[in-house]
């Protein structure tokens, strides 16, 4: 598991901290281009459209549908199965994830989801939901 | 300014070497790497000291050339250590090439060895002690099988869109055993049908442990001079007719579109450079990693259309006796996979180009295609290879 919680103060913190410390507060943020107008995730320095650092944070709708998705076998003792799913966010952009509370043969590509934030151990992580196709 | 066209044949490959292939217990990557090397520059017909550029790459050391160098005896004059990956090893052709044809150096040799099969550090340490040295903190923590998980979630996407099933990705799964039963130096060679395939193990749904590729040691080096010199040695040439590399992405989570590759990229400029089309390719070599690669690269490399690949792999359509020779030494899949296979597919077409494969000889085999992938579907580098008669 990588412990995304910095651990030191020392410094402003840059992109990458800065999204986790949002995270770790409960708002799942991506980022939008001031000069180009794409939505950019994960977060970055420069926009990898056009190069630009204008690039501002905004609070992520969290809607978005299953792209693909794998369950990964693994021995009951050492937790069992799991999933791994790519998302399509409305925004446009994409991310990993995991689909919690779902049955194994419930999931399916398009399946319409809802991103949530599980504050652990070592860190805020942004899981999926199921969500109503009208939600 | 000079152009790729005219570099088309400019440079040849005149000398291969495997070593350790399947178990080399006992022994280091380096030992076997050496032995590779070796085993080249002598088919070559050329002595170590003859060598003056060195392209290599490894997945755990940071400056593995400059141990290569000191352990090989080395003064190179040319080094490359570009790692992308299992393609880094067909990557090297166009720098290699470059480095040959302005002069930079004079004999180029590219090599690449592991012992991940039977090394005292085991392949979870390894991937636990990568996970340190460079996080991925947007896919990491969702625990994808580095890179089976992201394979699958391509081959998933893929079956999806076009239609395709498990079945169709056993198909090449079969293939690949088909050729290794040809192919004495194989790691597996026992009979496989579609069913033990459908049967196997999951491990990242919807891929088995029988779509993907083997866990053997290996060493694989092949050596490369300028078309003039080659003509002088004592092997057939396999001369470098194209060669480049397109990468888009690193992450899965980054790469646009899961069921087209950078392969459409890398194979298309290939093609264009060697002044060739894939209806003119004899025996195509391309990195069977898992079951879904060959469907993704059959299409983007333009053996046919998007979405048609699995009606082409379709009853022995890329097994001995099928409509084109894939993967003729059994492939990662069947014959051998050391971490990065790119140089083994290398090794292969240039054999096939020279007559030297025995019961997996293709006839006639005039062009070859030769197509390395790395990362998890990052990297894409294509090769064209032809004997005298194509230039």
């Amino acid at each position: 598991m990588v412990n995304t919680i910095d651990k030191t103060d020392a410094g402003t913190p840059g992109v990458q901290q800065t999204y986790f410390r949002h995270l770790a507060e409960g708002r799942f943020v991506i980022q939008c281009c001031a000069a180009c107008s794409h939505y950019v995730f994960y977060p970055r320095a420069y926009c990898p459209h056009c190069g630009s650092d204008r690039l501002e944070w905004v609070e992520a709708s969290g809607k978005g549908v299953i792209y693909s998705y794998s369950i990964v076998r693994r021995k009951p003792e050492a937790g069992g199965d799991y999933n791994v799913v790519l998302v399509d966010l409305e925004e446009g952009v994409r991310c990993m994830s995991r689909i919690e509370d779902v049955a194994p043969d419930e999931i399916d590509i398009d399946m319409p989801v809802q991103a949530y934030i599980e504050q652990t151990d070592s860190g805020p992580v942004l899981l999926m939901k199921k969500r109503g196709r009208d939600q | 300014m000079i152009s790729l066209k005219q570099l088309r044949g400019a440079v040849a490959i005149v000398g291969v070497g495997q070593a350790g292939c399947g178990e080399a217990k006992g022994r280091t990557e380096m030992e076997i790497l050496a032995e590779a090397s070796h085993k080249a520059v002598a088919d070559a017909g050329l002595r170590m000291s003859d060598i003056d550029g060195l392209a290599t790459a490894s997945s755990s050391s940071a400056m593995w050339p400059l141990s290569v160098v000191e352990y090989l005896g080395l003064n190179p004059r040319f080094v490359d250590s570009t790692m992308i990956g299992g393609s880094s090893f067909v990557s090297h052709t166009m720098p290699a090439l470059l480095a040959l044809a302005s002069g930079q150096c004079d004999a180029v040799l590219v090599c690449y060895g592991s012992t991940q099969r039977t090394a005292v550090m085991n392949r979870s340490e390894i991937k636990r002690a990568r996970r340190q040295l460079e996080p991925h903190p947007f896919e990491e923590v969702y625990e994808p099988l580095p890179p089976l998980t992201s394979y699958a979630l391509a081959a998933r996407r893929y079956m999806h869109q076009y239609g395709a099933t498990r079945r169709d990705l056993a198909e090449v799964a079969v293939a690949a055993r088909k050729w290794a039963q040809l192919n004495p130096e194989a790691f597996r060679r026992d009979p496989l049908s579609i069913d033990d395939v459908l049967n196997a193990r999951m491990v990242s749904d919807p891929l088995s442990v029988l779509d993907s590729c083997l866990v053997t040691d290996g060493a694989g080096a092949f050596v490369m001079v300028r078309a003039d010199r080659a003509r002088d040695l004592p092997q057939k040439p396999a001369y470098i007719l194209g060669s480049a590399t397109a990468t888009w992405n690193k992450q899965i989570s980054a790469m646009p579109d899961l069921t087209v590759t950078a392969a459409r990229d890398s194979g298309a400029r290939a093609f264009e450079m060697a002044g060739v089309t894939p209806a003119d390719v004899d025996v195509a070599e391309l990195y069977d990693a898992f079951t879904i690669n060959t469907l993704l690269f059959l299409e983007d490399l333009g053996f046919c259309k998007k979405g048609e690949a699995a009606a082409f792999v379709r009853d022995g359509g890329i097994a001995p006796g099928g409509h084109l020779p894939v993967n003729t030494n059994g492939g990662g899949l069947s014959c051998v996979h050391p971490g990065m296979y790119g140089a083994f597919i290398m090794i292969e077409a240039v054999r096939q180009l020279r007559g030297q494969c025995g019961e997996r000889q293709i006839d006639n085999a005039r062009i070859a295609l030769v197509h390395g992938n790395g990362g998890t579907l990052s990297s894409q580098a294509t090769a064209v290879l032809g004997t005298q008669a194509t230039l």
